[in-house]
């Protein structure tokens, strides 16, 4: 692996949280009010990372408590049905079922570091609820959770997940009532009570250091799984997937792979009905450059800069923006991204659950079917000795609600 | 045209009101609430009942420092179909009274519009500058370096929470006033006391010779009498949002409430 350690990596954020050319992608468009606690968190983030018995502390919580490293699974069944190897990484199996888990427990460490005693967080599909709630009571903070209240009534079984956990669900009316909305309502939060709360930011997104720093904590994923697929199978994959909203669990898996340039990196966004509909979620696609929550990115806007409502059959994907280091590595071309409908979903949640008895959430089942499609091509190219490596981001469990609805089940029969 | 550094465009109303010995009030609505005309003739009304400067506030769809009675204020103009074009306006309509009329708004509409184009519809309305409350300095370059060439106004915002070195940096980048934000907190919410808000005003005066005024937490006569004494210019936002809001049913009320609460400001700057 290329040692990168005496000089900063070209994927890396600047000191002012610019990814690539400064001005471009990143930054820190935020009040005025925040800015000592966004300064006073990085110094924090950066002498923890760089602290041996943090890193240890964190390590081992991941090992001890949320059950990592996850497995890198060998889909079988899918792999024969696509011509070459198909590799999952197995982050539905952590504790709280998704990859979030990793996030929370650095953030959470640091928050205790920090001397903090209170965090807030935002939540679309609950998962990052679930996860910053389960975080909170092992580490004994108080916890506020925002979530757009058109969120709370879809996943209303995260609600009471995140209550019976010891925190406080506030539902968001404001705006268009879903995630992005619970990002400002959070935000403001944290404007009046900074000074004895931490921010859990749910994805790579938002302002400088929150990138990097979630990124930082759930880069695990890309390092176990490069490790993992080295180990189990002598080579590097020819391709690696995972889906994207705000982008936390694929900039966890991309991390490691970025400095290889022989494998191809893809992020599949929520394309809703169509991307040539007005209901769709994919931000790098058909979004455009803007600010939002924090930082310059992709956003899906108007003629004024109005963020336009965004869709996807999956909440956790619902949102107009997305982590500003994805919009670098697509400005870039280092990675790909392209969208994927809810109905290829929804086929992909179906196939992996009947061929590899894996119920994905719905997140990941985009990236699944991507996925699969990058599949098809490689064997096509490479023949069966190809490998695609996927992140199964999180379970499906929390999405059981919307695949009743969706697949008309639950009456006997099939 | 070019201005002395002292003639920032909001510089004689704050002038005015030192030289006679009180604080200028600076009164806030958004543009297009409850509609563009009810915009245009509530701030007419405010600039009548004595407020000596306007904010303008452009209506956004994710406003970070915006509490529940302003964003209710804005979304109500958003979902009547407001658009950019409108605010300018609205600005032109107001600033043709001869009170200075900023723009208040989130920065992405800015650099949607393209910071060039929205300084040059800004300085064609006869607009006096913009506050810009979530970007610092060091992100606004491109605003910076548009409104020095039209002699636009910079208002940047300082918070409790700002280091001394961090109000001097923003000072640095100022023209007109400085907002001081009176509480750690979005609009609306808590109140600013004069004891909370003196050592902030205190360490920005010591970095700069502009005005500096207060808002966030500001909505009563007392409230300005008392933080007059501290700073020169008291703003107020959600209680003019909110007399306009309790009076949805009735223009007529919500106009004569308007010029009540203007006119019991107008004094309470004037107590101190």
């Amino acid at each position: 692996m290329t040692d990168v350690s005496t000089e900063r990596s070209r994927f890396e954020a600047d000191d002012q949280g610019w990814f690539g050319e400064p001005g471009l992608f990143g930054g820190r468009f935020m009040p005025e009010a925040l800015m000592a606690a966004l300064d006073e968190l990085t110094v924090a983030w950066q002498d923890a990372m760089a602290d041996a018995a943090f890193v240890g502390e964190f390590e081992q919580v991941l090992r001890e408590y949320a059950g990592l490293p996850s497995p890198l699974f060998h889909a079988r069944r899918l792999s024969d049905r696509v011509g070459c190897r198909v590799l999952l990484k197995r982050e539905d199996l952590n504790h709280t079922g998704a990859h979030k888990i990793r996030n929370v427990l650095g953030q959470a460490l640091l928050t205790k570091r920090m001397g903090k005693q209170r965090v807030i967080a935002e939540t679309g599909a609950g998962q990052h609820g679930v996860a910053s709630a389960t975080a909170a009571a092992y580490f004994g903070l108080d916890c506020t959770v925002y979530m757009g209240a058109v969120d709370t009534r879809r996943q209303a079984l995260n609600v009471a997940r995140m209550q019976l956990l010891g925190a406080t669900v506030v539902p968001v009316e404001s705006g268009s009532a879903t995630l992005k909305d619970a990002i400002n309502e959070a935000l403001r939060d944290w404007v009046a009570s900074v000074d004895h709360t931490a921010y859990l930011f749910g994805t790579a997104a938002g302002p400088h250091p929150f990138p990097s720093m979630v990124r930082d904590f759930v880069r695990g994923t890309g390092d176990e799984a490069r490790a993992q697929c080295l180990e189990q199978y002598g080579v590097l994959p020819d391709a690696i997937a995972a889906c994207v909203g705000g982008g936390s669990n694929a900039i966890g898996l991309f991390t490691a792979f970025l400095e290889d340039d022989e494998v191809d990196i893809y992020g599949f966004e929520a394309g809703g009905d169509g991307v040539d509909t007005p209901r769709h979620a994919a931000t790098i696609h058909a979004g455009d450059s803007g600010v939002l929550h924090g930082a310059r990115t992709y956003v899906l806007q108007d003629d004024d800069g109005q963020t336009v409502e965004s869709h996807s059959i999956s909440a956790g994907l619902d949102y107009p923006g997305v982590g500003p280091q994805h919009a670098q590595l697509a400005h870039s071309g280092r990675a790909t991204y392209l969208p994927v409908t809810d109905t290829e979903a929804m086929e992909a949640f179906s196939l992996l659950a009947r061929t590899e008895g894996i119920i994905p959430a719905i997140e990941s089942s985009h990236a699944i079917a991507g996925g699969l499609k990058v599949a098809e091509q490689l064997a096509a190219e490479k023949g069966p000795e190809a490998t695609i490596l996927i992140n199964l981001s999180g379970r499906g469990d929390k999405d059981m609600g919307t695949a009743i609805e969706y697949f008309g089940l639950g009456e006997a029969g099939r | 045209m070019s201005a002395p550094v002292s003639g920032a465009r909001t510089a004689a109303a704050f002038e005015r009101a030192r030289a006679e010995g009180r604080a200028a009030l600076v009164g806030y609505l958004p543009a297009a609430f409850p509609d563009v005309e009810g915009s245009i003739a509530a701030l007419r009304t405010m600039v009548d009942a004595g407020c000596d400067v306007i904010e303008v506030g452009l209506p956004y769809s994710d406003p970070v420092m915006d509490g529940p009675t302003i964003q209710r204020a804005v979304q109500q103009a958003l979902d009547g179909g407001f658009r950019v074009d409108d605010l300018f306006r609205v600005v032109e309509a107001v600033a043709e009274t001869g009170t200075p009329t900023l723009v208040m708004t989130s920065w992405n509409p800015v650099e949607r519009r393209g910071v060039e184009r929205f300084a040059q519809q800004l300085d064609d309305a006869g607009g006096a500058g913009l506050i810009t409350p979530d970007i610092i300095p060091e992100f606004a370059l491109e605003w910076i370096a548009a409104a020095d060439a039209r002699d636009l106004d910079k208002v940047f915002l300082v918070a409790p929470s700002s280091t001394d070195e961090r109000i001097a940096t923003t000072t640095a980048q100022c023209r007109g006033f400085v907002y001081a934000t009176g509480i750690m907190g979005v609009t609306g919410t808590t109140q600013a006391t004069a004891e909370g808000v003196a050592p902030l005003i205190a360490r920005t005066r010591a970095t700069t010779d502009l005005p500096v005024g207060v808002g966030v937490g500001v909505s009563t006569g007392a409230q300005a009498a008392a933080l007059s004494e501290h700073a020169d210019a008291i703003i107020v936002g959600t209680a003019f949002v909110r007399t306009l809001l309790d009076h949805a049913d009735d223009r007529d009320a919500g106009l004569a409430a308007l010029r009540t609460l203007t006119e019991e400001l107008a004094r309470g700057v004037r107590r101190a």
